[in-house]
């Protein structure tokens, strides 16, 4: 791979990213416009107002400004990095964003991996050993997740650990009365390992299922007969011939979930009552808070923007026949 | 690799069958059970409060254990699983309409194509769960936003799959020599494609099914649309999450589990119907 394609790869990717920001932008600012919420309610919730200082908010608010003026001018505060005010926080939004999403992607982080590897494993094992126990259970298991609401796999979790068990506290991301700067790393981290356990027993169903699929298409290939006629078997057999050909198009798989990641990461946050991005993203749907919730849907394009160019960047770089055949070119 | 397989003329449940009748026997067999939970989910309207019978746990008289107010948890259930499953069918409606009108378009012409193809880019590009949540404050919120929310989302897979359909009947030769002849772009689209992409449609749509009722469930739970005392899953669901602490287990265990298995049997339903629509497993 010579640096002309890499830059010709990025510049590319760079354009389609620009474009689609300002799509998302527009289209995601159009759709709450036309929504009948009135950010003066909103601000005011409920206080008692004079008519003249109402006109007064609505002006503030752009309310009789037209929707290409708004559109304009949304676009050129987001280019300024100006997302504006939270309603709901009082804060900046991009401030909010980042302090959430800070929270969120150690969740994300930890069941992204973990779910990919555990999947992988188990999506290997069950296709090694096709037909027997095993490769049922894990068979029944991934069917049975993929057709469960997540949050409700979240409730039972947190039924049989936190309430039966008494393993892990209920919820929050501190305890009840501690600031979240004070609180130690041991109380922190307690309370992540239930919200962890559920996105990643979630995930793995899609991606052990995939594995599973492939290594048993890989291993009735021929070369495998070959390999097997040869005197290889167990697991080297499937060590050099299954995993090598499957791991890529597993990762590539688990790369472009970051969208199902992002959207169990807002069900899953909601039941542990987690302070996330995504928690924050239903309490700005429900209560209305129009630029908070415009820019948790950006940031989120962006999060699964970034998953899909890893995705196409992992075939670059791991695929060793790509790089051979760019070598040869 | 046409070879009859060994079992197949074996006693099967009642009276020898083979893959077809079998299929056939589950798919009317899910239908049947889904069929009747809508039935009766639309007949139960009002479920007696007894606060005398308030958080009972499942016994043979309240299958599903009763609620704070002492209402029949099973009933509620059924109630809510219907209600899922309208909205489901409502919002499937709205998605197969999108996705045929999006993926004929498509064949108009190259234009278009790369139109349908940014548009299907554009929704892919929102995590779902937060796209449903923008189209359904759009529209105000409430059951109508839910169910637009839910409809107006879920025909990106469906719309992928007819455009390449598309993309490849356009290659044939009937379709250039409708076109050099001079026919419309829309009737070409409606007389020699749309036809060749109805099994498509079926498999998508029930396929869809399941999503959508999935969604509505996680976006009333999430607490979007439906008001408190509507019975809906998603309601039960975050109405049971109060109670998790005290112990009272079965108010979320039973109605979650339904819907795993309302929505198992549309996957059920999907996969038998594909397996007879598709020409390579078809005459198996």
């Amino acid at each position: 791979m010579n640096k002309n394609q890499i830059l010709k790869f990025f510049g590319y990717k760079l354009i389609r990213f620009i474009i689609l920001m300002v799509v998302v932008a527009i289209f995601s600012f159009v759709l709450l416009d036309l929504s009948p919420i009135n950010p003066v309610n909103t601000y005011l919730r409920g206080a008692a107002v004079s008519e003249a200082q109402r006109a007064i908010l609505e002006s503030y608010f752009g309310m009789n400004v037209p929707l290409p003026t708004k559109i304009f001018h949304w676009l050129l505060d987001l280019v300024q990095g100006n997302l504006g005010t939270s309603l709901i926080y009082r804060a900046p939004v991009i401030d909010v964003i980042l302090d959430k999403f800070a929270a969120s992607i150690v969740l994300m982080t930890i069941s992204w991996l973990l779910s990919g590897i555990l999947g992988f494993a188990l999506g290997v094992v069950a296709g090694k050993n096709k037909g027997s126990w095993i490769d049922k259970a894990v068979k029944v298991y991934c069917y049975a997740i993929q057709s469960a609401p997540s949050f409700w796999v979240g409730m039972l979790i947190l039924m049989v650990f936190a309430v039966y068990l008494k393993l892990f506290p209920i919820g929050f991301g501190v305890p009840i009365g501690v600031s979240s700067t004070d609180a130690t790393f041991a109380e922190w981290a307690s309370r992540l390992v239930l919200p962890t356990l559920t996105l990643s027993l979630v995930g793995l169903a899609p991606i052990a299922m995939y594995t599973r699929n492939e290594l048993i298409q890989v291993l009735s290939s021929d070369y495998v007969l070959f390999a097997k006629s040869r005197g290889e078997k167990g697991w080297d057999l499937v060590k050099n011939h299954g995993i090598r050909n499957i791991l890529l198009p597993a990762i590539t798989l688990q790369f472009l979930s970051f969208s199902e990641l992002f959207g169990g990461a807002v069900l899953v946050e909601q039941v542990f009552s987690y302070p996330g991005i995504g928690q924050t993203a239903v309490a700005a749907g429900l209560q209305s808070d129009v630029p908070l919730f415009l820019g948790i849907v950006l940031f989120s394009a962006v999060f699964v923007f970034v998953g899909n160019l890893l995705a196409d960047l992992s075939y670059y770089l791991i695929d060793p026949r790509i790089k051979e055949s760019e070598f040869n070119d | 690799m046409i070879k009859k397989k060994a079992d197949d003329k074996k006693q099967w449940f009642l009276y020898p069958a083979n893959l077809r009748t079998k299929t056939l026997v589950i798919i009317a067999l899910s239908v049947l059970v889904i069929v009747s939970i809508f039935v009766s989910g639309y007949f139960i309207r009002d479920i007696p409060t007894s606060f005398v019978n308030a958080n009972q746990m499942p016994s043979l008289e309240h299958l599903f254990g009763t609620d704070w107010m002492g209402r029949d948890m099973f009933q509620r259930t059924v109630a809510g699983l219907g209600l899922s499953l309208m909205v489901g069918f409502i919002a499937s409606v709205v998605s197969t309409f999108i996705s045929i009108v999006l993926g004929l378009f498509s064949s108009f012409n190259k234009f278009a194509d790369e139109l349908v193809a940014g548009i299907i880019d554009l929704f892919g590009s929102i995590p779902h769960i937060l796209l449903i949540i923008l189209v359904s404050i759009m529209f105000g919120g409430g059951v109508f936003g839910v169910v637009m929310g839910v409809g107006l989302t879920h025909w990106t897979p469906l719309a992928r799959v007819l455009r390449s359909e598309v993309k490849e009947i356009k290659t044939t030769e009937y379709v250039h020599l409708a076109e050099n002849l001079g026919k419309s772009k829309v009737w070409i689209a409606t007389k020699h494609i749309l036809p060749l992409v109805v099994s498509q449609i079926i498999v998508g749509v029930i396929l869809m099914f399941p999503h959508a009722i999935m969604h509505e469930a996680a976006i009333t739970f999430l607490g979007f649309g439906l008001p408190p005392h509507e019975p809906a899953i998603g309601v039960i669901l975050s109405e049971s999450m109060h109670y998790l602490s005290s112990g009272y287990w079965w108010l979320a265990f039973y109605p979650g589990m339904s819907l795993l298995i309302v929505v198992l049997l549309f996957d059920l339903i999907g996969e038998n119907v594909e397996k007879l629509l598709n020409p390579e497993t078809a005459q198996e």
